[in-house]
Formats: C-alpha cells, sequence, structure tokens
C-alpha cells in the first residue's frame, strides 16, 4: 500500500514535471518564431525604403548610374531570398547593406543632397531601420541560445527528444567578416 | 537577471508594507497628539493601503505630471522615437510611452509600474547634445531600468515619500494653529500622556527623513546595474561612456526635479558638491552621501570602462 502511494506520488511528480518543460519549450519555441518574424518586418521596411532613397538621390546625382543599378539589383536579389533559408537570405541582406553604404558614400559628394530634407529623413529612417534589423537578429540569436541551450541540457534533452524539439539555426551576420584570420609572414 | 527582477519585486512589496506602516504611524502620532483616540487606527490603515494602491497605479501620472512632461510627437522626436524602437526590439519589450521635458539639462528618466505601462522622458536638454550613440546608450539605461522593474520601486517610493512627507507637514501646521486650545482642554491625563504627545511629535519630524532614507538606500546601486545591462542591450560601451562624460561636463540643473523625484533621473538632477565630482575621492561625509541618489559618475565611467 505504502509503496504503491510512493509510485503514484512519483508519477504524477514525473508528469507534472514534464508538462511544465513541455509548456516552457513551446513558450521559447513561440518567441524565436516571433522574433524571427520581426527580422522580416525590419528587412520588408527596408526594402520598402530603398526606391524612395534611390529617387531622391537621383535628383541630385543622375549621372551615378552603376550605384543605383547595384542597390536596384541588390534589393530585389534580397526579396527573392526571402522565401529560401536564412542563410541564404542574410547573405543577401548583407549585400544590399553593403551597396547601401556606397550609395551613402557617394551622397556625401553633394552637399546640395545632403542638406534636403526627404534625404536627411531617409537617411534617418534606413539607418534606424537597419539598427532594427541588428537588434532583431541579436534578439533572434540570444532566444535560439536560450532555447538551444534548454533542449540540449539534461534534463530537457530527454523531453526535448520525445516530442521532437529541434535545435534552432542562428541568423548569421556576413560569413566573410567571420572567417579565420590569415596572417602572412 | 531574471534573479534581479525576482528581487525587485520582492523588494517593491517589502517597501510598500514599510510605507504602509510608515504612514499608519504617523497617522497614529497625529491620533495622539489630537486626542482622537484608538478609533483613528484603522481608519489611518485604510488611508495608507488607499495611498499605496494609488501609487502603484497612478505614480507614473505623477512623476510624469511633476517633471512637467509632454508627450514627444511630431518629426523632430523622430530619432527619439526609432532608437527607443529598435532597444525595445532588442530587448523583447513592448515599446513605452515616450515624452520630452522643455529643459536645456540633459537628463532623463523612466517610470511606470511594469513594462506595459511604462513610459520614458528626455529632456530637450539631452536631445540636443547628445549624438545617436550617445542617445542610444542613455535611451537603454532607461529601459533596462523598465525591464529590471526598477521603475516599479522607484516611482512607488517618489509617491510614497511624498505622502509621508504631506501627512507629517500637515501634523505640525494643525498643532501650531488648532492643536494648542485642545491640548489644555485635556491637560488632566497626566505624565503618559505628554510622553506619548513628545513621542508622536518626534516621530512627525522623523518620519519624513526615514522615508528618505529608504528611498535612497534602494537607488543607487540599480544605477550601476543599469548601465551595465544597458550596454547588455546595445553592446556597445563607447556609446554610454561618451554620453556620461558629456552629462559629467554639464553642470546645468533640471527645474522641475524635487529631492522626491530626483532617484528617477539617469543622473541626479540637483545641485551636488563639486569637490567629489573633480577627483572622484570622497570628500563628502558619510550622511551626505546616505543621501546621495546617484553614484558618482566617474564611478559609473570606470566601471564600464572595466568591461
Amino acid at each position: 500500500m505504502f509503496i504503491v502511494i510512493i509510485i503514484v506520488v512519483v508519477l504524477v511528480l514525473l508528469v507534472l514535471f514534464a508538462v511544465v518543460t513541455y509548456n516552457g519549450l513551446v513558450r521559447t519555441r513561440n518567441r524565436i518564431d516571433n522574433a524571427f518574424s520581426q527580422i522580416a518586418v525590419q528587412l520588408k521596411r527596408r526594402h520598402d525604403l530603398i526606391p524612395n532613397l534611390v529617387e531622391t538621390v537621383k535628383g541630385y546625382a543622375a549621372h551615378e548610374k552603376g550605384v543605383f543599378e547595384a542597390v536596384t539589383a541588390a534589393r530585389s536579389n534580397a526579396i527573392n531570398a526571402q522565401s529560401g533559408p536564412p542563410q541564404a537570405q542574410a547573405q543577401a541582406e548583407n549585400a544590399l547593406s553593403g551597396t547601401l553604404k556606397s550609395l551613402f558614400a557617394v551622397a556625401e559628394a553633394y552637399p546640395d543632397l545632403k542638406a534636403n530634407q526627404n534625404f536627411l529623413n531617409l537617411q534617418e529612417e534606413i539607418t534606424s531601420t537597419e539598427d532594427k534589423i541588428a537588434y532583431s537578429r541579436q534578439f533572434y540569436n540570444d532566444s535560439v541560445l536560450g532555447y538551444n541551450n534548454k533542449i540540449q541540457a539534461f534534463p530537457g534533452n530527454i523531453f526535448a527528444g520525445m516530442f521532437n524539439f529541434t535545435a534552432r539555426e542562428y541568423f548569421e551576420g556576413d560569413p566573410g567578416e567571420q572567417g579565420p584570420v590569415t596572417v602572412s609572414f | 537577471m531574471y534573479e534581479q527582477i525576482a528581487r525587485n519585486k520582492r523588494r517593491t512589496f517589502v517597501m510598500l508594507a514599510a510605507f504602509v506602516l510608515l504612514i499608519a504611524a504617523v497617522a497614529v502620532a497625529l491620533g495622539v497628539i489630537f486626542k482622537a483616540g484608538v478609533a483613528i487606527v484603522p481608519i489611518a490603515i485604510l488611508i495608507a493601503i488607499a495611498m499605496a494602491w494609488t501609487s502603484y497605479f497612478a505614480s507614473d501620472k505623477i512623476a510624469l505630471a511633476a517633471s512637467r512632461a509632454r508627450p514627444a510627437d511630431g518629426p523632430e522626436y523622430a530619432r527619439y522615437h526609432n532608437l527607443v524602437e529598435g532597444l525595445c526590439i532588442a530587448a523583447g519589450l513592448p515599446k513605452p510611452r515616450l515624452y520630452v521635458v522643455d529643459d536645456p539639462a540633459p537628463n532623463a528618466f523612466a517610470t511606470g509600474r511594469n513594462p506595459q505601462h511604462a513610459a520614458l522622458a528626455v529632456t530637450t536638454g539631452l536631445l540636443e547634445i547628445m549624438n545617436r550613440v550617445e542617445l542610444e546608450g542613455v535611451l537603454a539605461h532607461e529601459l533596462s531600468h523598465v525591464r529590471n522593474y526598477d521603475i516599479l520601486v522607484s516611482t512607488i517610493a517618489v509617491t510614497a515619500v511624498g505622502a509621508v512627507a504631506l501627512m507629517a507637514d500637515l501634523g505640525m501646521r494643525f498643532m501650531w494653529f488648532g492643536g494648542r486650545s485642545n491640548r489644555r482642554d485635556n491637560n488632566d491625563s497626566g505624565g503618559l500622556g505628554i510622553i506619548l504627545v513628545i513621542l508622536a511629535f518626534a516621530l512627525l519630524i522623523l518620519a519624513p527623513f526615514a522615508a528618505q532614507l529608504m528611498q535612497f538606500a534602494m537607488s543607487r546601486r540599480r544605477e550601476l546595474l543599469a548601465d551595465v545591462s544597458g550596454v547588455e542591450l546595445t553592446r556597445y560601451p563607447p556609446g554610454l561612456i561618451s554620453a556620461l562624460k558629456k552629462l559629467q561636463g554639464d553642470q546645468a540643473v533640471v527645474h522641475h526635479a524635487t529631492r522626491a523625484t530626483a532617484q528617477l533621473w539617469i543622473e541626479s538632477p540637483l545641485e551636488r558638491d563639486e569637490k567629489t565630482e573633480a577627483d572622484g575621492s570622497k570628500k563628502s561625509n558619510w550622511l551626505n552621501r546616505k543621501f546621495d541618489t546617484h553614484p558618482p559618475l566617474s564611478e559609473r565611467i570606470a566601471a564600464l570602462e572595466a568591461m
């Protein structure tokens, strides 16, 4: 009788623990999905701002054709990559960031453009959108880190295996920036 | 970090209880002085609980109104809004309401009872002298106060200190103007009565100081913590360091800041002893340091530079 009670109590505790762990994992996983959609929202905002920016700069620096074409091409690449895996998407977005940098570098040479209120507003919007992209990636990666830790560390790994929670991928920055540094003498 | 948040929530309840007790004690003291008898005790406790309740739900509005903050609407605050939105994404917080205070002295504060009901306010001076990364550092510091539930603790302290001070003040005034004749009528109560009256009198004088000491003790360590967790958001210590250095160089005093709201701001909005700031040594005496709401800026900068 006594042993039966102990077994029942242990079973109840185990089930409770499983429920709590399961719910915790679901919550973290949903937070990751939410964080990932945040990145998409910010990326879309940047895509929407770019045509405006290109038009504004064109008004002052019409002959810098190469830069405009590069930005436009990189933008459509990035939009196409959105349906692909996070890795390809990150690469396309990084390429777009690069072309935007050269666009702003071109703008530096035109004082009239730099004084244009519309351009200044767009510059503020794009800069802050890029910040937000970086921040949403940071939040996404932090969330993934917490989630992966949960499902890989004991005892979470037991339940993660049972309920099919799998580790998530990080949103990487420019892969070229993180490569090993080669030093030659 | 989560432990810190849990500890802050616990502390809030301890503090609310302490303030309720203090307010009740002040009320009892008033009762003794005015010979109202035991009947006043439950009434006093009810009043105290009501005050604590109000300070929980209305403290942010009171703090904002006391500093004459107005909502930050309009295109000139686009950067302010954008930076806060970005930091909120990084922290996983809802965006707080944003306010500006028309004041040339650079400063900022956060208030509210939880991240869902939070508000940030910055002075126009701060928006003017800080560049983008510095402003971001300051805003990240303020958002950390929101995330760590520091705002709840400090905002409630503001209203509670105000309530205690107000009651004590009212009591003293009544004593001088209306209390005298009463006391002469009941002069037969004897030695015990007189001792009680003296005790009550002492309590009235000391209560505001006790309330302020409680307030300051909690405020200082959390400033350092908010610096560090703010940098955890921006991942860029130089931004906040250079912002704090600018604050150090600026000696202006915020006009609508009082002793009660002092601890809300990112740097002490009141005039301070220059000697302690300039060389970072502890020339001010022990009591003065007890009444400081903020650690010296030089100490905070050194802590960030060590990261």
